[in-house]
């Protein structure tokens, strides 16, 4: 679906989703770089169950929440990446405001 | 690098957003001497146009294109001034006493200012087709916004489809950093050249008819262009697959991996609807735009709003709205430090300047109907998963208008809180009951207008003030 242009030169920075290690690059965000990695993101809707990827990457959607270093319902879209970061991809469940 | 929280409790000014207006306001505030405080949700700033400007991975300057890296002089203005800038901060209230909720890396505060400056920007209007809620369906807006920031491009068989001047724009930077588009589906009705017709002259004397030109041509170089499409589904099994439009009487399917979609900006308007800013609904652009006088001033004492978030101008045009709300901010706090600050006529008439062949492109690019009165089982409401027709049941047995409709669906009240859907919902609603969508309105927003959580809420100092902004939530 995406892929790094060769011009992108910053530091890779690795980052652990569902326990499996990531290259990620200095900057992105953790949406990005799930995105940018290839591997299923998709997170389930608390209504049905839908599958979901980010839509707005601009922090509107919340399609992009995911659990970051134990913490849920973050937006993936508008948190940085850090170095061992662990993201979780949310299957399902409301916790909004929790 | 963890955010920052505000240094202080108190400023003169605060300013809501850091993209072209608030960077402009903030500058010339903390220029004059005000002690000046400029908030942004987003890891660095520049908002939406200039995003990344300060970290972009896109070192090749035109590929992003001269107009961008326009933005690197005012984020400059704006850290050089002495305002304090926080990125990071997500603003969730602000009330009619001026005091700002803030969430800076999971804790919140608040703090209070004697002027506000909303600069919220805008964000893309809701394109609810079939299928857009599908993976893989996404804005133009957020495939820019990985170009911007991480120069990630689209790889596999990429759609873009809509109408306005970003679509040609991102396909045009797209293709400069090596990206894969095959094909745009253009939904410009032709109608419009000619109710556009009349604001023509002024267009010409622009610069966006030149700029614009030459990108489409760059554009169409490379990629098939199909125009006069009236109507778009994206379907497929968990992802989408495929998109299937029609275009002059005929209908195709396309397999798709990712399907980009754009019908223009609107106000971001939430932040000061809930603060209970006076809006309008604006004919011409179609959406809520908050009602203000000739400095950009509000229906609330102290509160400002610049930028896209009035009405949507334009990079120039916001610019120019910060630096005329900033001016008269210093005015009325700090008036022996105005020789500071630019003329106010000067200001105006760089405003006029920016606005030049805006009504043009308003007409223009209003997006078709059946984009944004969608029908049957398109979903409406992507956080609560509400379609047209349930909608429309709704008003056949009674529901009056969007907040009645929260009784029936609970659209708005998920965590977008109706950026989504708001205008469709309106439109819909308008349409269904033979009334203007001024009188139908829009949803009644009330703080927090960003989800926190209970132990950020739980974490707040417990002044009466803190207590009272978030009990009446
Ligand atoms: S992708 Fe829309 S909020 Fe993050």
């Amino acid at each position: 679906m995406f892929r790094r242009s060769q011009e992108d030169s910053r530091k890779p920075v690795e980052i652990f989703v569902e326990g499996e290690p990531v290259v990620a690059r200095e900057g992105d965000t953790v949406s990005a770089a799930l995105l940018a990695s290839g591997i299923d993101a998709r997170r389930a809707t608390a209504v049905s169950e839908a599958l979901r990827l980010p839509y707005c990457m601009m922090g509107v959607c919340f399609d992009c929440l995911v659990t970051v270093d134990g913490v849920g319902n973050r937006q993936g879209c508008l948190v940085p990446v850090r170095p061992g970061m662990r993201i979780e991809i949310q299957k399902g469940k409301r916790e909004i405001g929790r | 690098m963890t955010a920052q929280g505000p240094k202080r409790e108190e400023y003169d000014v605060a300013i809501i957003g850091a993209g072209p207006a608030g960077l402009a306001a903030a500058a010339l505030c903390a220029r004059s001497h005000l002690s000046t405080l400029l908030l942004d949700e987003n890891p660095g700033p520049g908002g939406q146009v200039w995003r990344a400007i300060t970290s972009t991975p896109v070192t090749v300057k035109s590929r992003l294109g001269e107009d961008y890296w326009e933005g690197a002089r005012l984020v400059k203005e704006a850290q050089d001034s002495g305002a304090e800038i926080v990125q990071g901060a997500t603003v969730w209230s602000l009330d009619r006493e001026r005091e700002i909720g803030i969430s800076v890396s999971g804790g919140s505060r608040f703090i209070r200012a004697r002027r506000v400056i909303v600069a919220t920007g805008a964000l893309e209007r809701p394109f609810p087709i079939r299928g857009w809620t599908l993976p893989g369906v996404m804005t133009a807006g957020a495939a820019q916004t990985m170009l911007k920031s991480s120069a990630i491009v689209p790889d596999g068989p990429t759609v873009m489809a809509g109408t306005g001047p970003l679509l040609w724009l991102l396909a045009a930077q797209i293709l400069r950093l090596g990206g894969r588009i095959d094909l745009i589906l253009e939904t410009t009705e032709r109608g419009n050249y000619w109710r556009a017709l009349p604001h023509a002259p002024a267009f010409l004397a622009s610069p966006y008819l030149l700029k614009g030109l030459a990108m489409m041509r760059e554009v169409r170089r490379k990629v098939r262009v199909v125009r006069g499409v009236i109507d778009i589904t994206a379907s497929g099994d968990g992802r989408v697959e495929s998109a299937t439009y029609s275009a002059g009487g005929r209908a195709e399917t396309v397999a798709v991996d990712l399907l980009l979609l754009h019908q223009g900006v609107v106000p971001n308007v939430n932040l000061a609807m809930a603060a209970g800013v006076k809006h309008r609904w604006d004919e011409v652009q179609l959406c809520f735009v908050p009602l203000l006088d000739r400095s950009f001033a509000s229906s609330i004492v102290g509160i400002a709003v610049a930028g896209d978030g009035a009405g949507i101008g334009g990079v120039l045009s916001a610019v120019a709205r910060g630096r005329i709300a900033a001016r008269a901010a210093v005015e009325a706090l700090k008036p022996d430090a105005i020789a500071n600050a630019p003329p106010m006529a000067e200001l105006h008439a760089a405003l006029a300047r920016a606005d030049r062949g805006r009504a043009f492109l308003n007409v223009l690019f209003q997006p078709p109907r059946q984009f944004r009165m969608p029908q049957g089982d398109t979903i409406v409401c992507r956080c609560e998963e509400v379609t047209a027709e349930e909608i429309l049941d709704s008003v056949a047995i009674g529901a009056t208008g969007p907040n009645q409709l929260k009784a029936y669906h609970r659209t708005g009240m998920g965590p977008c809180q109706g950026r989504l859907c708001g205008l469709t919902v309106t439109e819909l609603m308008a349409q269904a009951r033979g009334k203007s969508p001024e009188e139908i309105g829009y949803y009644r927003l009330r703080p927090p207008v960003k989800p926190i959580t209970l132990a950020e809420l739980a974490s707040l100092p417990k002044t009466e003030l803190a207590t009272r902004a978030v009990v009446r939530g």
